[in-house]
């Protein structure tokens, strides 16, 4: 297999601010191998973005203190220098964003901007960049690209902008594209041709993708690995099919239980997370996720869980302090509809006889 | 058209042939050069103690339409009645008593607060504006409103800022609350919010409507939610209504192909559902509104369009199964269970 495309070791990203030190990530670990697709899943301030905007090399702000390694290709790029990074960004490693009407410059057309990207990169003539600009919004499923290219982004509606962002990103055949939320501004019927497009390019030109979203849908049908965060940390990680059918952490059970599906019956209660995320400032103590926990123990208020490996299954990883055997009596009670109080009843019962 | 918008049970508004126009105008004059028809035509009741969804892609109508129902705006067209009384066109102190039967919650819990009120004040103010004194005074009305919402009545004095956006949208709840109106419309009122917050949000309001009796009108993109929330759904296009059905059949056995697609689009958070499942993607983007396609107005996007489609506007009426559908070649349950893979377990 070789060396991965993307290894990021223990990455910390920690803000300075006048409240306080800000732990936005705060030791996450996770490769990415050629043509695979990892699906980054949490909520608002689990800190899945300010991780990938520091692979890019975006979070160098003066009160950032940034640690660990994150490896691409083979070159470092958290030691690497803003030109370094300026080469290899929207080049080799290049980013969609979430909205893309505030990343397109609303000054200058579309085939421009991306013309543009082309040539802050390539030794190309003005009139080659255009060419391929034109290409790559046809490419992308925007009807006359040659005429669309001449537009302007005010004029375009919010899926073509997605895709003109799309473009842009993928004009210089990127090896990793990095897709924050790309599909959350957007109606469902675009984001499904988003999707498509996106899973369409990347069997086309074996691009890597790592794809940010709070969206469990989205992970389900695009990624092949899913790292779940929460506050700033990897909770659990596994291939995707686990992470739907095994999964270990209780977040991740209370994700999949609060979201109401198609393909459950109707008028199933939803069991919503009790509480809400913690401040990143103050977390709390032991494992971040214990007042929120409806198994939570004494120690477990004490105690920081490290992520280690599952016993059956090497590639499934989970930070909890419960026992695998309690885990997977609760998970098997919470699948078949009972309530967390129930089932936490009867092993709180079993685990203090033992 | 009139007799199938009809559903039995007792009717609390009946909307008839709703049109709303908002005229483009052009040049030194600022003649009317067009019209952007964002609600074009449409028929529907809503029974006392239902929620009724209303879906479609952005641009389709459907928060002009719930604007038009509480009135926040004056229809083009058409009638709208309430309880028996026609409100389409009424004014004044007629339309402030109305006020107090109909109530919106909104999407954006960040912006329907004002920051500058505590909490206490946000609450009360239907109360202020109605003059209406409530037993045992304003403030304790307004605790035990806090109260049922599950807010901390001893928060009365906080503002808005201190409070979380799952906590923000319980106080938008509160404040619709507060006049006891008959009717809610909820427009996108989760769609704002973190994952494990919605979910409090949505068990919220299905249990004060089954509490309460309340009727809701609940407007959302995410079809996932509305199947959760509502006992019928309509589905809108281009500012008409092209389906309509009760959740459990509109979800199971969709007619309009537009239906189809929308659910077909909804990505499935189960990875092996998701690789069987041959997604119905729509080419482009939804027509402009300011000038719709002839006959059909899906049928620019349509997969079976057929010459038929392109000339006339098929009617709403009761297909296979019961679900209401304008449609010249519905959808088969076959082409469906393709498309939808979950359409299977809604069924069972």
């Amino acid at each position: 297999m070789g060396e991965p495309l993307l290894e990021v070791i223990d990455l910390r990203v920690h803000f300075e601010t006048d409240d306080g030190l800000v732990k936005a990530v705060d030791g996450i670990s996770y490769t990415v191998e050629r043509g695979e697709t990892l699906g980054i899943v949490g909520e608002s301030g689990s800190g899945k973005s300010v991780s990938s905007l520091t692979v890019m090399g975006l979070t160098r702000a003066r009160n950032a203190r940034i640690s660990g390694t994150v490896r691409f290709d083979g070159q470092d790029l958290l030691t690497a220098s803003d030109e370094e990074m300026r080469a290899i960004r929207g080049d080799d490693v290049a980013m969609i964003f979430q909205d893309p009407l505030s990343s397109l410059h609303p000054f200058y057309k579309v085939g421009k901007q991306i013309a543009e990207a082309v040539r802050a990169h390539r030794e190309v003539s003005k009139a080659q960049a255009w060419d391929r600009a034109v290409e790559m919004l046809g490419l992308v499923g925007i009807p006359e690209p040659r005429r669309r290219a001449e537009s302007y982004p005010h004029e375009f509606s919010g899926g073509m902008r997605q895709r003109a962002m799309i473009a842009m990103a993928l004009a210089n055949d990127p090896k990793l594209l990095i897709a924050d939320e790309p599909t959350t501004a957007l109606d469902v019927t675009v984001q499904a041709q988003i999707l498509e497009l996106i899973e369409r390019l990347q069997s086309e030109f074996d691009t890597a993708v790592v794809v940010i979203t709070h969206d469990l849908g989205v992970v389900a049908e695009m990624a092949d690995e899913i790292a779940v965060m929460y506050a700033g940390r990897i909770v659990e990680k596994a291939n995707a099919d686990t992470i739907f059918a095994a999964p270990e952490h209780p977040y991740t059970w209370g994700l999949l239980s609060s979201i109401p599906r198609l393909d459950s019956p109707r008028g199933e209660e939803l069991v919503p997370i009790s509480g809400r995320p913690p401040s990143l400032i103050n977390l709390p103590g032991g494992c971040s996720f214990h007042p929120r926990c409806p198994y939570v123990r004494e120690a477990h208020k004490r105690v920081d869980p490290t992520l280690d490996e599952v016993p059956a299954d090497p590639n499934h990883l989970v930070a909890c302090l419960l026992a695998p055997e309690v885990r997977r009596q609760l998970w098997s009670e919470l699948r078949t509809g009972v309530a967390p109080d129930e089932a936490r009843k009867d092993v709180m019962t079993e685990e203090e006889v033992a | 058209m009139t007799d199938v918008a009809q559903p039995s049970g007792d009717t609390i508004m009946e909307v008839r042939d709703l049109v709303k126009h908002f005229p483009i105008r052009a040049g030194f004059l600022q003649r009317q050069v067009g019209a952007v028809q964002a609600v074009d035509g449409v028929s529907f009741d809503v029974i006392r103690g239902e929620t009724l969804g209303l879906v479609g892609e952005s641009g389709c109508g459907k928060s002009t339409t719930a604007r038009l129902l509480l009135r926040l705006m004056a229809p083009t067209a058409g009638s709208i009645r309430f309880d028996g009384r026609e409100i389409a066109h009424i004014k004044g102190s007629e339309l402030k008593a109305l006020r107090r039967d109909m109530q919106m919650i909104f999407q954006d819990p960040y912006s329907s607060l004002n920051p500058r009120k505590t909490v206490g004040s946000i609450i009360a103010d239907p109360f202020v504006i109605h003059r209406m004194n409530p037993e045992g005074g304003r403030k304790r009305a307004v605790q035990e409103l806090m109260d049922t919402v599950g807010l901390n009545p001893e928060h009365y004095n906080r503002y808005p800022h201190e409070f979380s956006g799952g906590q923000r949208q319980r106080i938008g709840v509160a404040r619709a609350l507060a006049l006891k109106p008959k009717v809610i419309v909820a427009d996108e009122p989760v769609s704002a919010l973190d994952v494990s917050i919605q979910a409090q949000v949505l068990n919220l309001l299905r249990d004060l409507q089954r509490d309460l009796g309340l009727t809701l009108i609940f407007i959302a993109h995410d079809l996932s939610v509305v199947r959760h929330m509502c006992d019928r759904v309509a589905v809108m296009y281009l500012g008409k209504i092209y389906e309509l059905a009760t959740s459990e059949q509109l979800y199971a056995h969709p007619r309009m192909p537009y239906t189809g697609a929308l659910m077909s689009a909804v990505p499935v958070p189960d990875p092996r559902l998701a690789a069987a499942k041959k997604r119905q993607l729509l080419s482009g983007d939804v027509p402009s509104p300011t000038n719709p396609p002839p006959g059909c107005r899906f049928h620019t996007r349509c997969w079976k369009a057929q010459e038929v489609c392109r000339e006339e506007d098929p009617p709403l009426e009761i297909k296979e199964g019961g679900n209401v559908a304008a449609c010249h070649f519905p959808l088969t349950d076959a082409e469906v269970l393709e498309r939808v893979p979950t359409a299977r377990n809604v069924t069972g």
